[in-house]
């Protein structure tokens, strides 16, 4: 009898859980959003000329208390512009293997070049994939971006691109959030980077996507 | 009432509550900081004098109605001086001359170079307010204007606190920058007129205009050192790193004979800059230019990774495992050892440990005294005075008795060009102390007028004559603690050094023999010389050889006991045929008194190992190269003109080898046990010889030549080194060579009316086996002396001449004499110009 009763006590709480919402998500195929302000790998912004906003001066690498970010400055001349002003990072490196995702880097960053997206499948089959460097961590080009080197598009000086930028977040708009953190599989080093990748590598979401782009 | 207020030295006074004594006429800041209170400032540096430009200092003093500049005010008896620690008055007069100084400094911190190092960023951190009230537009200036090819201007970080402006002024008397304009506009810039005899560049490039005088000063980076905020920057480091990233080493410098102490700031396996070390004993906190910046050879192109050899089939170099490289090394000199013997050519830029290296290498392995550190113009009288008058620390003269001397004749030396922290200290003395500097050379030098030098107008060659007669001379150096001043270069005037020593004995004066490259001294120390073992012992003093014998482990009859050859007579044997090989150091051929027969040597040499950084004429001639580890890849020890010990740790530990650790592999394949392998090692070994016991020889006693006889357009040559000139410890470096002085021909007015050339026109100098033409600059020569830059762009003189100093020389108007001219139809350059310009027109 405690047998019978015990066994419809069971399935009672096996049938009950059929009409309540399930809590296993069916990742890869569908995968969950996280919040708005979820620190994922980060995003090196674009002003809307397409121009870096990363000025190169390291004040990341000096919060990252991980010592995850490695940045090398680098000369802005007429002929070879990057970002408006003087200075440009020659060299951006985050090694995803180190950071911890504190969001000291953000903070630090004085042109709101350096954001986080949400994106958060970062996992990697080699520690050199680890290191993204500008190739996989600058925003995409808009409509209406231009790749630089080009000479400085929104105004006469530095100053102008930074004055009024405060009080118009549109001059940033779109580069705060990367496309592909909103479709969750797509990996945006999948494009031609400049990492030499062994061929071999493969990522999941790679193998359900589109062929592995064996680059150099 | 007789009794009057004793006079004392002390001054009794109190700061924040505490009694403090200080010394009468010192200033209340450093009293303060000696305490340890901390005054903020920006103006206030213990090298310059005190000016009161920044403001920042304000402390309250009782019975003053206002706060005081703690930097300019002397301490007085019984004064009552509260800082910001204890005063509100003064905390808040701090806080506000803090927002004075922020109202116009734009914040551009994170691309600023000194961000992270930047006394006014700390300051206004820790003295400043947390807001400005100060909303108005900031002063704007084109930012950064390039002051010298090598110096940034950014105006407007600039607080105007004339650190940089005194330092040019005091210190190295290079007034090329300075306060102009008034007012809101008053700005830190260069001269814009040809005031200061500058060219003028007009390439807009330099300052704001037209005819502006480029910062050209040799010490132009010390300002960029003390610049408090980031209006000074230079090129090379700019945008570079941060200094929160970089790894500091103490170092030394290993260009001159300064014996300048260093920091060279790191990351990532690269030296990135380098920066003047305090060493009050030494170059206080400057150092010139050239040691600054001069460090990207070792990073160049042509650095030499690999062992190479030449192989037997190809007659080409081919890179070669070490073990292979060392072997044939070996075999090599046995060979040669055989055949007539070997010479040690070990080049100038040596440490300590390395020379002394050399010298047993050559001493036990080899088997010979053939060998010299001179790469450069040399006599055996010179080799006699080191022998003499230097070797084994018997000059004792130090930086402090330059301060403190009453006079200094200088022979035979630029102080400026080529000891530049000796200039420094010179200035200094000549400025405070009243030092009376007396020149003996063919002009008055603008180093030689920056120190107020008397001169004693000396044609090359006639050094000797003048040292021995001239009583202006003699009378400089009858002062007690007089010093006279030799420089290498008087190697190559008959008799000169002869005289010196004699003059030095006469009238009691010290002597300080003033090499030009950082390793010279510690090479004459170590035994690097035909006459001289380590110590200063005479090769020919039995005594002396079996005084060392025991430390080195070898019989007392295995060390020859005959002077060997010194640089010139290796490289005349070897051209010759005589020696078998030819072991070569740090040694450019083009320094050597004749660089055609140098490289005709090295091919003659039956077999050559080159010990060398980066590929040269010799390592293209050598049949074995084994790369050597630059100074900032070792650790070892440079010794300065004063005999002063300049040890040095390794900057960047890779695996790059001293010329010790490569001896000692050859040594250990030739069966002998050289032990100088680390640096460490040899320290020992050098700490644990008995003190020379030998007898010194006694000085030269060579005579005087005569002037030579020149005809109307004949002149004696003159000729010295710049400080940066094409040496090749400064390639790489483009903007440092930027700020180098023109190449210039200097005449007298004599030679330039025979030859009718005015000021600026080319005039080519020459001599059977070449020339050099260069504008002419009329200067107050003595007659019938011309004077050339040795080795700067457009000026090779021994390369292109075949002579040095003191040598006869023929003159001529315009670009190339009759023997210089090309063949008509040779397609010369000006004859490719004309036809080019004929092509257009027709």
């Amino acid at each position: 009898m405690g047998t019978f009763t015990g066994s419809f006590k069971g399935f009672g709480v096996t049938f009950a859980h059929m009409f309540r919402k399930v809590i296993t998500t069916d990742y890869p195929f569908s995968p969950p959003k996280p919040a708005p302000r979820y620190h994922g790998r980060h995003i090196l912004n674009r002003h809307p000329d397409g121009l870096e906003k990363c000025i190169g001066c390291e004040l990341c690498a000096w919060a990252c208390p991980a010592d995850a970010i490695y940045v090398e400055g680098g000369d802005n001349t007429d002929e070879q512009r990057f970002s408006p002003g003087e200075r440009y990072a020659s060299i951006y490196q985050i090694n995803y293997a180190r950071c911890i995702f504190c969001g000291l880097c953000i903070e630090a960053c004085p042109t709101r070049s350096l954001t986080m997206s949400n994106e958060y499948e970062l996992a990697r089959d080699s520690r050199q994939d680890l290191i993204f460097t500008k190739k996989e961590l600058l925003a995409p080009l808009l409509p209406g971006m231009e790749q630089p080197p080009h000479p400085m598009r929104l105004g006469e000086t530095d100053k102008d691109y930074y004055i009024g930028a405060l009080t118009n977040p549109g001059t940033s708009k779109g580069a705060e959030r990367a496309p592909w953190s909103e479709s969750g599989t797509h990996d945006a080093a999948d494009q031609p980077g400049d990492r030499p990748e062994t061929a071999g590598t493969s990522r999941r979401g790679d193998a359900h996507d589109q062929p592995k782009e064996t680059v150099r | 009432m007789t009794d009057v207020a004793k006079k004392t030295d002390t001054v009794t006074l109190t700061i924040d509550g505490i009694e403090v004594t200080a010394e009468k006429g010192e200033l209340v800041i450093r009293v303060a900081e000696r305490m340890g209170i901390a005054i903020p400032r920006f103006c206030d540096h213990p090298l310059l004098a005190p000016a009161g430009a920044c403001r920042q200092c304000l402390v309250e003093v009782e019975g003053q109605r206002k706060p005081v500049a703690s930097c300019t005010q002397t301490v007085a008896d019984g004064m009552i001086v509260r800082t910001q620690l204890t005063s509100e008055v003064a905390d808040k007069a701090q806080h506000g001359i803090m927002e004075f100084l922020l109202a116009n400094h734009p914040l551009d911190c994170p691309t600023c170079d000194k961000g992270g190092e930047c006394p006014l960023q700390n300051q206004a951190m820790s003295n400043g307010r947390t807001e400005s009230r100060f909303h108005e537009h900031k002063r704007e200036y084109e930012k950064p204007i390039h002051i010298s090819s090598q110096v940034l201007l950014d105006r407007e970080r600039c607080i105007l606190c004339q650190r940089c402006t005194r330092f040019s002024e005091e210190i190295a008397g290079d007034k090329f920058i300075d306060l102009m304009d008034r007012s809101s506009g008053e700005q830190i810039n260069v001269y814009r007129d040809d005031f200061f005899g500058g060219t003028g560049f007009g390439d807009g490039q330099v300052g704001e205009g037209e005819g502006d005088v480029a910062f050209n000063s040799y010490f132009s980076g010390n300002t960029i050192q003390i610049c408090p905020v980031g209006a000074l920057t230079g090129e090379q480091y700019r945008f570079r790193a941060r200094p929160f990233d970089l790894v500091s080493t103490p170092t030394a410098c290993e260009h001159c004979a300064s014996g300048c102490s260093m920091r060279a700031d790191h990351r990532r396996g690269k030296v990135l800059r380098r920066l003047a070390g305090d060493d009050a004993a030494v170059n206080e906190e400057w150092n010139c230019d050239k040691g600054r910046w001069g460090f990207r050879y070792a990073t160049a192109n042509d650095r030499i990774m690999n062992p190479l050899i030449r192989d037997k089939r190809t007659g080409e170099l081919r890179e070669a495992s070490w073990s292979e490289a060392l072997v044939t090394a070996a075999e090599g000199l046995k060979a040669a050892k055989a055949a007539g013997g070997v010479g040690v050519l070990t080049g100038g830029r040596l440490t300590v440990e390395d020379a002394y290296a050399y010298a047993k290498f050559a001493r036990v392995a080899l088997g010979t005294n053939d060998i010299d550190f001179r790469a450069r113009p040399l006599s055996a009288e010179e080799a006699d005075f080191l022998a003499s008058s230097v070797a084994g620390g018997i000059s004792d003269v130090t930086y402090d008795d330059v301060e403190n001397a009453p006079a200094a004749v200088i022979v035979g030396l630029e102080p400026e060009e080529e000891s530049p922290i000796l200039f420094l200290r010179l200035r200094k003395a000549a400025n405070k102390r009243k030092l009376q500097v007396t020149a003996v050379a063919p002009y008055l030098s603008r180093g030689f007028t920056k120190i107020g030098a008397a001169l004693v107008v000396t044609a090359p060659g006639e050094e000797a004559k003048i040292l021995a007669e001239d009583a202006a001379v003699a009378a400089a150096l009858g002062a007690p603690g007089a010093l006279l001043i030799v420089g290498e270069r008087l190697a190559s005037s008959p008799g000169a050094l002869s005289a010196v020593a004699a003059l030095a004995a006469r009238t009691g004066a010290r002597l300080a023999w003033v090499p030009r490259r950082a390793g010279d001294r510690g090479a004459v120390d170590a035994g690097c010389l035909p006459n001289l073992l380590p110590g200063g012992r005479p090769v020919t003093d039995a005594a002396a050889r079996a005084e060392l014998a025991p430390a080195w482990g070898v019989e007392p009859g295995v060390l020859p006991g005959t002077p060997g050859r010194d640089t010139d007579g290796i490289i005349a044997a070897a051209a010759a045929g005589e020696l078998g090989g030819l072991l070569v150091g740090g040694v450019d051929p083009g320094d050597l008194a004749d660089p055609r027969l140098a490289e005709q040597a090295l091919d003659n040499a039956g077999f050559v190992v080159s010990l060398e950084i980066r590929g040269s004429a010799v390592t293209r001639r050598a049949d074995v190269v084994l790369p050597v580890a630059p100074a900032q890849e070792k650790s070892g020890t440079f010794m300065d003109w004063e005999g002063r010990l300049r040890s040095f740790p390794t900057v960047l530990p890779t695996t790059a080898m001293t010329d010790g650790r490569v001896l000692e592999a050859i040594a250990a394949l030739l069966e002998v046990t050289l032990g100088t392998g680390d640096v460490m090692t040899i320290r020992r070994e050098l700490g644990a010889m008995p003190p020379s016991t030998a007898s010194r020889p006694a000085a030269p006693t060579v005579t005087a030549g005569a002037l030579p006889t020149r005809g109307a357009t004949e002149a004696v040559l003159a000729t010295w080194h710049h400080l940066i000139d094409s040496g090749s410890l400064l390639d790489g470096d483009d903007v440092l060579k930027g700020t180098a002085r023109p190449s210039l021909v200097r005449i007298g007015k004599d030679l330039a009316e025979s030859l009718g050339v005015a000021e600026g026109d080319a005039v080519t100098v020459s001599t059977d086996r070449g020339g050099v033409t260069l504008p002419a600059a009329i200067t107050d020569l003595p007659p019938q002396v011309v004077w050339l830059p040795t080795n700067s762009p457009g000026s090779s003189v021994r390369r292109s001449l075949g002579v040095t100093s003191g040598a006869v020389v023929r003159l001529s108007a315009g670009a190339a004499g009759p023997i210089l001219a090309e063949p008509p139809g040779s397609g010369s350059a000006a004859l490719q110009a004309e036809n080019r310009t004929k092509g257009a027109n027709s």
